[in-house]
């Protein structure tokens, strides 16, 4: 039987790509982000999860204006990097669980989240980064993914209560998928920035600690925070965070922390990750 | 999920317009916008983004864009293009089309230069204090 082992919530910030892909993770910049991911990645070293489902967004490279899935899974075998203006990152191709993604798909429809279904996509920063900042940069990925992509970008975005409920029935759907797997759920993108207008910029330590106390937390308050309290206190992109919260519905009531790193700034934006395991 | 109090619609979209300096890219701005995003999202493809260069009134001049969003676009006017319904994501293709790192093209958008923005993240960022509402002012 498949079984969630763990969830990993991460920022996805593009500028950690080419901190790894220009080899400058060690400079005084970067030095301090990366040394926060040190435990996560020898933790993973050890864990070596068969699959991870990715939560993401898109930010405009496989969808544009004209589809806006609220949330999409990927089913197919495997998945390139996208060319986001600078040419592909040098990574390897992304491969995917098609069964194990078919199986989440069917499952989560029949529990009424109406998935859209994707079988070719090229997958841009949001995925990558993450898998860089857990396994750095092996010649293959060392599991297999299921891109579940979520719209945080057109609103209406979907409640934090909705995604913590998604959560819920991705668990429900892994425990019945019969082959034996080792499966992690990774919520990724925030925590606070804000990328556009006079306001750019803003940043928020306090509130974003206060969300990762939550998320460890032995209740589901988090799942009530409302859209207009990301925007104000956490920038117009730190809506992101209410990806992290699929992974955390996914974990069930009680959980363990085993990391937590928090810094600022890289580029725009607050870093933070959190590992979490389900009790 | 029938026991949840519903949200009302006017009042959740009202809200977002007490933000200071913040275009929250909602429907109405995605429908407006349309065509802004999808001429640069266009620019993901290197031909697009050679002939663009090549002669950018020329290559605007297929796409369905007002005059006025034209204009912003060939000024790189980016709060202008936020409020005719331009989306940062999209708009950064034109970021990287010209060369533009992500932070620079967005210190554009504030009342600072750009040592000034990366200055200011580099001391942790704007605060949220006197930032989160216009009506409350807090």
């Amino acid at each position: 039987m498949a079984r969630i082992t763990a969830g990993v919530g991460s920022s996805h910030v593009p500028l950690l790509g080419v901190a790894v892909d220009q080899g400058k993770w060690q400079d005084d910049y970067f030095g301090p982000i990366f040394k926060g991911y040190e435990w996560t990645r020898e933790w993973e070293a050890r864990e070596k999860p068969d699959v991870v489902i990715l939560v993401y967004n898109d930010h405009a490279s496989a969808f544009d204006a004209n589809i806006i899935p609220t949330f999409a899974i990927g089913c197919g075998e495997h998945y390139k990097s996208a060319d986001e203006g600078w040419g592909p990152r040098p990574v390897p191709d992304v491969e995917g669980h098609a069964d194990l993604a078919w199986h989440i798909a069917q499952s989560l429809i029949l529990d009424d989240f109406d998935m859209t279904i994707i079988n070719e996509m090229d997958v841009d920063h949001g995925l990558t980064v993450p898998l860089s900042m857990m396994f750095g940069q092996p010649e293959k990925w060392p599991c297999k993914v299921v891109p579940l992509a979520v719209n945080v970008v057109t609103y209406p975005v979907p409640s934090g209560n909705r995604c913590w409920a998604l959560g819920e029935a991705i668990a429900r759907a892994v425990e019945s998928f019969p082959e034996d797997l080792n499966v992690q759920i990774w919520g990724t993108g925030g925590m606070s920035h804000q990328l556009q207008g006079p306001r750019a910029g803003l940043l928020n330590r306090e509130w974003d600690n206060r969300f990762l106390d939550m998320l460890e937390a032995d209740n589901d308050d988090v799942r009530h925070i409302p859209h207009i309290e990301y925007l104000r206190e956490t920038g117009s992109e730190g809506i992101e965070m209410v990806m992290w919260l699929i992974m955390r519905g996914a974990l069930g009531r009680k959980v363990k922390r085993l990391n937590r790193h928090y810094h600022i700034p890289c580029s725009n934006t607050a870093i933070g990750h959190i590992v979490l395991a389900p009790e | 999920m029938n026991d949840k109090a519903r949200q009302n619609i006017h009042e959740y979209l009202a809200e977002f317009e007490d933000i200071p300096g913040t275009r929250v890219y909602t429907a109405a701005r995605a429908r407006k916008g349309y065509w802004i995003n999808q001429f640069a999202m266009s620019l993901m493809k290197p031909e697009n983004r050679e002939r663009f260069k090549a002669d950018e009134r020329a290559y605007l001049d297929e796409w369905k864009i007002s005059e006025e969003a034209k204009e912003a676009l060939l000024a790189r006017d980016y709060n202008r293009l936020l409020d005719l319904g331009g989306n940062v994501y999209f708009l950064s293709k034109l970021f990287s089309s010209d060369g533009l790192p992500f932070a620079e093209a967005v210190s554009t958008m504030t009342d600072m230069t750009w040592p000034e923005y990366r200055q200011m993240m580099l001391d942790g960022g704007r605060s949220p204090q006197g930032n989160r509402s216009i009506k409350g002012g807090y």
